[in-house]
């Protein structure tokens, strides 16, 4: 391993301790936040308990599909979007300020289009991540070199197997961003969106908890959560690494 | 007759530290070059000899991992000396300034009064034909005007010695004969010694008093070849008789040294 | 001419599928028209404009926390190579976090009311702003250093006259990013732990299944959202445009 990597370990591990520190000296009350130590001791206790099985698994369902749907319609909008130019540019100020937005707030909508249960929530996961994939491919899109497409039209290539066999390959680093992006935001969107309005899943336990002054159980699935989003996140970085070296950058 | 020397590398070397374990890479030398005041100077070398490397480390952007250099008789050690100028192959025209702003940068970074920056600016902007886009952004301009744009910049700090990396090497044919025409009146009328980096046989051969040909990596000059060119040259010499002659020898040192080079790019 | 035609265009096509979308769910949905006449209905009764003013402050008071502090820190680690290197993958982690569930520890420290708005919004719009910054610097291209060193700048001039001139169209792009998210991070704020400001107005909206007054605020937020943005955008594309 490489000095870099020792440094990230040490700063985040330094970091640790030092909460860790301050709450056990009490200079954080444990009505704040309670140890680093005893969050992953009760984490581990709850884990084994069982009672958080099912969040856990209709969370990580909900992000799998709203990520799914996010990244195959929204490569698929980008492509259409970057062939009208004209629609482009009219679209490009409100792709910007979509975030801007709390969509949280269609989730009766989504109930009375979709249903009680999972499929709102997905959807605003999908609301989410979808907007970035667009984005990822409309900058991976105008990055590919014209001598691709024009070995494409040499070769008569119609306009699906030149978005599947040309763009998309020649694009691959930048829509890899937007495949990390949409992971992170079907993340944010659906524990959000539980965590807002559900009756179940991650977010809704984490909001539960809170209101029940149940703070160990709340910090204990807040580390949960982002153990598993940074897990989640490290295996992209150490994949997108490999796809850019073997491109040579 | 004795020319005064401007500059000289004695022994110089540069070694790049490997990193991981893995083995470092011998990029330069030893190099022994001799400038000698206001000759026109031209480096030419097979693809990856270290051309640049030489330029770096003669101009005091890196140092050296041996030996000496020295410019009007002071040492030179990782620090650009005044008076030294230097041209990349890179576009270095900064995109958030006009052609006039970009030119008087190192000037009012300098401190140098405002009229004598004008009469400097005046001056550039006339010799390198860009008093009509004076204003204009660099987005604005081909590559070409970008490079005449950086290379009056050097120009008006008044260097007396100039080193260009590759200068032309963005720019096509036709581009590339009429700024080496416009580099030598500005090294007729500027008196500076110039140092020009080139892979291109035409352009060392065509604009300078002497060439030096370097081998294949870790670069060294194997060889110097001078031109008897007239101070008054400009690209029409290339229908000369001589001039052939000097490309072909040239190209007889240069021939094995590149085959070298593509042998060892593709073991890389 | 052509350019605010296809907008217009658009955004009448919007418009279709909102009003298709409200016939297939009357109740969900208002229809466009019915949301505009409510939104003009509240911007003119008296109690909606301290709501506004409420999250406006909030807003402001986390855009000036999130820019200064993102751009601090980003300049700081983009000028270092190994900082940038070491902190690149932690911020980017930090960002694809869910803050929604650090709330309850922002609400813990902060208690409830402007400053844990301010907090949660600052959160949302300080690190995508220190990623755009520290890019911008780490990418700038070479020669601009050096040609700094051979016309013998000093740290500060360098600083000063090139990277930051270089870096700044990145650097708004940073901001426009920022901007949107700072905006969601306070309304999110104060959706669920707020007695007042617009978050609060639509949520208290949702609860009593007052649709067309949800419709309302989120129309108006789109509308503020959309115009802060395309000034920023004219400009990003203005700066863009002297690079290439």
């Amino acid at each position: 391993m490489n000095r870099v990597a020792w440094l990230r370990y040490f700063i985040v591990t330094g970091f640790i301790v030092f909460l860790e520190v301050l709450c056990r000296t009490g200079i954080i009350p444990a009505t704040v936040m309670i140890p680093p130590t005893s969050m992953a001791a009760h984490l581990w206790a709850l884990l084994a308990s069982g009672r958080v099985t099912p969040d856990i698994i209709e969370t990580i369902g909900n992000v799998i599909a709203a990520f799914l749907l996010s990244v195959t319609v929204g490569f698929a909008l980008g492509a259409v979007i970057h062939s009208f130019p004209r629609l482009r540019r009219a679209i490009d100020p409100f792709l910007a300020t979509y975030y801007a937005l709390p969509f949280f707030a269609f989730y009766p909508l989504f109930i009375v289009l979709f249903g009680l249960g999972r499929p709102p929530i997905i959807a605003i996961g999908f609301l989410f991540g979808v907007v970035a994939m667009i984005i990822a491919t409309l900058n991976g899109f105008d990055r590919i070199p014209r001598a691709l497409l024009k070995t494409a039209a040499v070769y008569r290539m119609d306009p699906l197997s030149t978005a599947l066999r040309i763009k998309l390959p020649s694009a691959a680093p930048y829509l890899f961003t937007g495949v990390k992006l949409a992971v992170a935001y079907s993340f944010i969107g659906v524990i959000a969106g539980e965590f807002i309005m559900s009756s179940s899943g991650l977010g809704y336990s984490i909001a539960y908890a809170f209101n029940n002054f149940d703070n160990k159980t709340m910090y204990a699935l807040m580390l949960f959560v982002i153990v598993l989003v940074t897990a989640v996140n490290a295996f992209f970085y150490v994949w997108e690494q490999r796809l850019l070296a073997r491109r040579g950058r | 007759m004795p020319v005064p020397v401007h500059a000289e590398m004695r022994g110089v070397t540069r070694i790049y530290p490997g990193t991981n374990g893995k083995a470092g890479v011998h990029a330069l030398g030893p190099v022994d070059l001799t400038l000698r005041k206001g000759e026109f100077y031209s480096v030419i070398g097979p693809s990856g000899c270290g051309k640049s490397t030489l330029l770096d480390v003669l101009s005091g952007l890196s140092r050296p991992t041996a030996g000496e250099i020295t410019f009007e008789d002071k040492p030179v050690d990782g620090r650009v000396p005044d008076g030294v100028g230097v041209v990349f192959q890179e576009d270095a025209s900064f995109p958030w300034l006009n052609v006039e702003d970009n030119i008087a940068f190192g000037l009012r970074r300098a401190g140098v009064d405002s009229t004598e920056i004008r009469r400097r600016l005046d001056y550039a902007l006339g010799l390198m034909g860009l008093r009509d886009f004076a204003k204009a952004y660099p987005a604005q301009l081909s590559g070409g005007m970008r490079q005449r744009v950086c290379i009056a910049r050097t120009l008006v700090t008044q260097p007396r010695l100039i080193l260009l990396d590759e200068p032309f090497g963005a720019l096509d044919a036709q581009t590339r004969l009429i700024m080496g025409d416009e580099l030598l009146k500005l090294w007729r009328e500027t008196g500076a010694t110039v140092l020009l980096i080139t892979h291109a046989l035409d352009e060392a051969a065509m604009l300078s008093d002497r060439i030096g040909i370097m081998s294949a990596r870790p670069g060294r000059i194997i060889e110097e070849v001078e031109t008897g060119w007239p101070a008054d040259r400009d690209s029409r010499v290339a229908s000369d008789n001589r001039f052939g002659t000097i490309t072909s020898r040239l190209w007889a040192h240069l021939r094995e040294e590149s085959l070298k080079a593509i042998g060892q790019g593709a073991i890389k | 001419m052509r350019r605010a035609f296809d907008t217009i265009l658009l955004v009448a096509v919007a418009l279709v599928i909102w009003q298709a979308i409200h016939l297939l769910a009357p109740s969900a949905l208002t229809s466009p028209l019915g949301t505009a006449r409510r939104a003009a209905e509240l911007l003119g009764t008296a109690t909606f404009w301290p709501h506004v003013a409420e999250t406006l402050k909030a807003f402001l008071y986390a855009l000036i926390l999130a820019f200064t502090g993102g751009l601090l820190l980003g300049l700081l680690l983009g000028l270092n190579k190994t900082g940038a290197k070491v902190a690149d993958p932690i911020l980017v982690s930090i960002y694809s976090l869910p803050k929604v569930t650090l709330y309850p520890v922002i609400l813990l420290i902060f208690g409830l009311g402007m400053s844990a708005k301010v907090a949660f919004g600052t959160i949302h719009g300080i690190i995508p702003i220190a990623i755009f910054a520290m890019n911008s610097v780490r990418n700038l291209a070479p020669v601009y250093l050096k040609t700094a060193r051979v016309l013998h700048l000093s740290k500060a001039e360098t600083l000063r006259t090139v990277v930051i001139p270089a870096a700044i169209p990145e650097i708004v792009s940073g901001l426009r990013i920022g901007f949107s998210l700072t905006l969601l991070g306070v309304l999110i704020g104060e959706m669920f732990a707020s007695q007042r400001g617009l978050g609060y107005m639509i949520m208290n909206a949702i609860g009593l299944h007052d649709v067309p007054t949800m419709m309302a605020v989120i129309l108006m937020l789109a509308v503020f959202a959309v115009a802060a943005n395309a000034v920023l955008l004219w400009l990003d594309q203005r700066l863009h445009r002297r690079i290439t």
